[in-house]
């Protein structure tokens, strides 16, 4: 298996996404979160947000309201139990909290092999702007690929 | 836990170490917890047969399970609004059973663009000593 470098600078369908009360709760249970501006709107604007406030990685599960979920696997042609997550980078520019419509765009910026193509990476870039197209942040991921070629030798 | 009161720019320096996080052991419930609460539905993390199959002796956590917990780490130190930036590179994994210390210290501070910002070393660390995640973050303080 050999990843195609022509994929860089491939742009996936920009897809918009909604912040849901509901997700973040479930989201913090599973990560231990009790602090109340992610659950409780009052305690949020005391705190000087403008309501419940998304966790800073949540931005990352909204990605997975994407209606072409899973693009990156169809565009490599890969099965999913051969990625890894490699690297994941957040710049902050305004607090998202629940309500906000959220846009995200990605793009590949980069694909490189290690390892003498044992291993691929793929690096992500991807920007989410709120209902006013005003930027809320910017990502940076890294998926790596297992080449299933090289773990059978 | 309450949300955080952020120290002075003043009062921090280059060294200082932030009160480290010791979390409950990584489980099953855990990482299903987080596949549904994340959308991330890779049955890779919860799904024993599934991760057999592709060379992994149990499930694993998600890499952005521990991220999160850097993500906490650093509000359980300013609130959130002050937080610039979160990075991390996922070094090793994070199997069931595993006890995650999350950790981070000062490693710079300077100006940008009119904010007074430091930088930390954040990093997850399980029971053998063996870093997990090796990041980094930045936050605006006054």
């Amino acid at each position: 298996m050999e990843l195609d470098k022509k994929l860089i600078g491939h742009e996936f369908t920009p897809f918009t996404a909604t912040v849901e009360a509901g997700k973040i709760k479930l989201f913090c249970k599973a990560i231990g979160e009790e602090d109340p501006i992610y659950s409780d709107e009052g305690a949020a604007k005391a705190a000087g947000y403008r309501g419940i406030t998304a966790p800073l990685t949540f931005l990352r599960a909204l990605q997975a309201d994407d209606p072409n979920k899973g693009g990156l696997l169809r565009l490599l042609n890969v099965d999913i139990g051969l990625i890894l997550h490699g690297e994941q980078h957040f710049e902050y520019h305004a607090p998202v909290v629940v309500g906000d419509v959220v846009t995200c765009q990605e793009k590949v910026v980069d694909i490189y092999d290690k390892k003498g193509g044992a291993l691929w990476f793929v690096v992500q870039e991807m920007e989410m702007k709120d209902q006013a197209g005003k930027l809320l942040a910017k990502g940076r991921g890294v998926t790596v690929v297992r080449n299933p070629d090289a773990a059978k030798k | 836990m309450a949300t955080a009161t952020a120290p002075k720019f003043a009062d921090v320096k280059v060294g200082d170490e932030l009160k480290p996080l010791v979390l409950p052991p990584i489980s099953r419930h855990q990482l299903a917890l987080y596949c549904g609460g994340s959308g991330d539905h890779n049955p890779i993390h919860v799904d024993i047969d599934f991760a057999k199959k592709f060379g992994f002796k149990d499930v694993f956590a998600h890499g952005m399970l521990s991220m999160a917990f850097l993500g906490r780490l650093v509000t359980s130190w300013v609130p959130q609004k002050q937080v610039r930036g979160l990075g991390t590179r996922f070094t090793s994994i994070t199997w069931v059973g595993d006890v995650i210390t999350v950790s981070g210290k000062v490693t710079g501070k300077r100006e940008k663009d009119g904010e007074t910002l430091v930088d930390l070393e954040v990093k997850c660390t399980n029971q053998n000593g063996q870093d997990t995640l090796q990041g980094t973050a930045t936050v605006a303080l006054n």
